[in-house]
């Protein structure tokens, strides 16, 4: 009897169910292996670890005079700027998504195909790269900020919209049925039942996109269309590590104070 | 019956907030002082001769030259296999870093919070900006782009898994503690079977970032297709452009098609 406790019963074995996950394993192990093959890792340049330690440097010891000497083109103002592309482009993206996704949720259409294209317009508009939206605008409207916040006010509908349909997607139809058997017409069920229920929802998506807009505001410089990013790209060209060490400073702590706001303001919401 | 007989009839004044319209003035004067600042009036966009400029390079771009696709499919490719780097070198060490901040297996307040600290300043910096620092240490390439995508990975796939690890069911660890298991152990056979879903469908959708980020980053010389977008921009050939475009859409969608899809199977 003591013998016979002493040792665990075999495992169970799924014969199919391990040949499937043998399967995926051996997939993605030749997926690795194929990529590794094409990008030769021997290019990198001798002085990689020189300038990784010019960048630290450059963080730890910034240019301090370039945080603010009132001539407009310092971190604070450039900073600014990049606020405001990001809080523009989001309150035009805001507006524009919210018709987007009534068209896309598929609760709200009886045929199947309405709510597909739409979902399907909404990947389209979410893979198009931003940078050459960025830069269709700046041909438009000249380089700039405004050709940045256009780029991410149109970009950001992608995101944005699928986020709000599916909001729409999750709502609890009981009020509109209740609005609908009290005699409301099509425009009350929206201002009375819909709206209000789906109001937080949307408030949190906003702010979420608006953490994202920041982050994508501070790079659309690099393309000549606002913001921190330009100031960084030239700084990274000229080498002058001090001021690259100030602007990523300057992007950290601005990043993660908006976060933090937003994060505030989403979690007094639910 | 007239009106004033039913009080009822009319519906209850609704109280007013005063928060809700300090909100909505904070909205107001931040899109005025926003226009202001980047100077982004409608009517600029709207103007006939800019707003035609838009539309030309729009129409430009939707009629691509397909002959060109032949010469952008290797850089495709390109772009996919520094997705794939990227996405797992970074998830590997998101995979470790997040087992040491988490707070139910690493006990120690002050460990956690260093590490967490430096999370915190990683995930903000965005992809193309990493891009643009690794195109500035290694070099123009893809490894330069490999390099961007996992620091990126890193930040998307710590923040989550750290997060899943922590709301785990403690019963396991206990029961294994109590019989004298070491914190391999206890990794191994009470954390892993529980977490390892999340963590692959976090790697997945971290992977279909990376295929949206690394169609850029050519762009700044950090290797794939975002190359040959700024080569064509450079010399106003937007049909390639459009060819260019066209083959990018098609691959991110198929390929968050692909992700998502395996996705819902897993969490099954």
């Amino acid at each position: 009897m003591e013998n016979t406790m002493k040792q665990l019963p075999p495992k169970p074995v799924d014969l199919k169910k391990r040949i499937y996950h043998w399967a995926i394993a051996i997939v993605t192990i030749v997926v690795i292996v194929w990529s590794c093959i094409g990008i030769n890792f021997g290019r990198i340049k001798e002085s990689a670890g020189q300038i990784t330690g010019a960048i630290f440097a450059g963080i730890f010891h910034p240019d301090w005079s370039y945080v603010y000497n009132g001539s407009g083109e310092d971190l604070i103002s450039q900073l600014w700027e990049t606020i405001c592309i990001a809080f523009l482009g989001t309150f035009i993206s805001a507006i524009i998504s919210l018709p987007f996704a009534f068209w896309a949720a598929h609760t709200k259409h009886k045929k199947w195909y309405v709510s597909r294209t739409g979902k399907l317009v909404l990947a389209v508009i979410r893979s198009f790269p931003e940078i050459v939206l960025a830069l269709m605008f700046i041909k438009a409207v000249g380089p700039g900020s405004a050709a940045g916040v256009f780029a991410l006010g149109f970009h950001s509908v992608g995101m944005l919209a699928k986020l709000f349909s599916e909001a729409i997607e999750n709502l609890e139809t009981g009020a509109n049925e209740a609005v609908s058997a009290a005699g409301g017409s099509k425009w009350n069920i929206i201002t009375f039942a819909t709206m209000p229920n789906l109001m937080p929802e949307l408030i949190s998506n906003t702010l979420y996109r608006f953490d994202v807009s920041i982050r994508s505001a501070s790079i659309l410089g690099l393309v000549g269309a606002g913001g921190i990013g330009y100031p960084l790209i030239i700084a990274l060209q000229y080498r002058q590590w001090n001021r690259v060490g100030i602007i990523l400073l300057g992007i950290i702590i601005m990043v993660v104070i908006i976060d933090w706001i937003s994060g505030w303001i989403r979690k007094k919401l639910v | 019956m007239s009106n004033s007989q039913i009080p009822n009839h009319e519906l209850p004044k609704k109280k007013l907030k005063v928060m809700n319209i300090v909100w909505v003035l904070v909205l107001v004067i931040g899109f005025f002082l926003s226009v202001d600042t980047t100077n982004a009036h409608i009517s600029v966009l709207l103007a006939p001769q800019n707003f035609s400029q838009f539309a030309d390079i729009f129409v430009q771009m939707c009629r691509p030259d397909w002959s060109y696709a032949s010469t952008a499919i290797p850089l495709v490719i390109e772009t996919i296999k520094m997705a794939v780097l990227g996405t797992v070198i970074g998830s590997v060490i998101a995979f470790i870093y997040s087992l040491l901040i988490a707070r139910n297996i690493i006990k120690n307040k002050v460990v956690t919070g260093v590490l967490r600290f430096i999370m915190n300043i990683i995930r903000t910096l965005p992809d193309l900006l990493l891009g643009a620092i690794f195109v500035a240490i290694v070099g123009i390439g893809p490894v330069a782009g490999v390099f961007a995508l996992s620091v990126f990975t890193f930040g998307v796939v710590v923040k989550l898994f750290y997060e899943a690890i922590e709301t785990i069911d403690p019963g396991p660890i206990e029961a294994l503690t109590a019989v004298g298991a070491n914190k391999f152990q206890i990794i191994c056979f009470a954390v892993m079977p529980q977490i390892i879903t999340y963590f692959i469908s976090y790697v997945l959708y971290a992977f279909e970032i990376n295929v949206r980020a690394s169609t850029v980053l050519g762009y700044i010389g950090a290797g794939g297709i975002g190359l040959y977008l700024q080569q064509t921009l450079q010399v106003f050939a937007y049909d390639k452009t459009g060819t260019i475009i066209i083959v990018i859409i098609i691959v991110v969608v198929l390929i968050d098609y692909i992700s998502s899809k395996s996705r819902e199977a897993l969490m099954k």
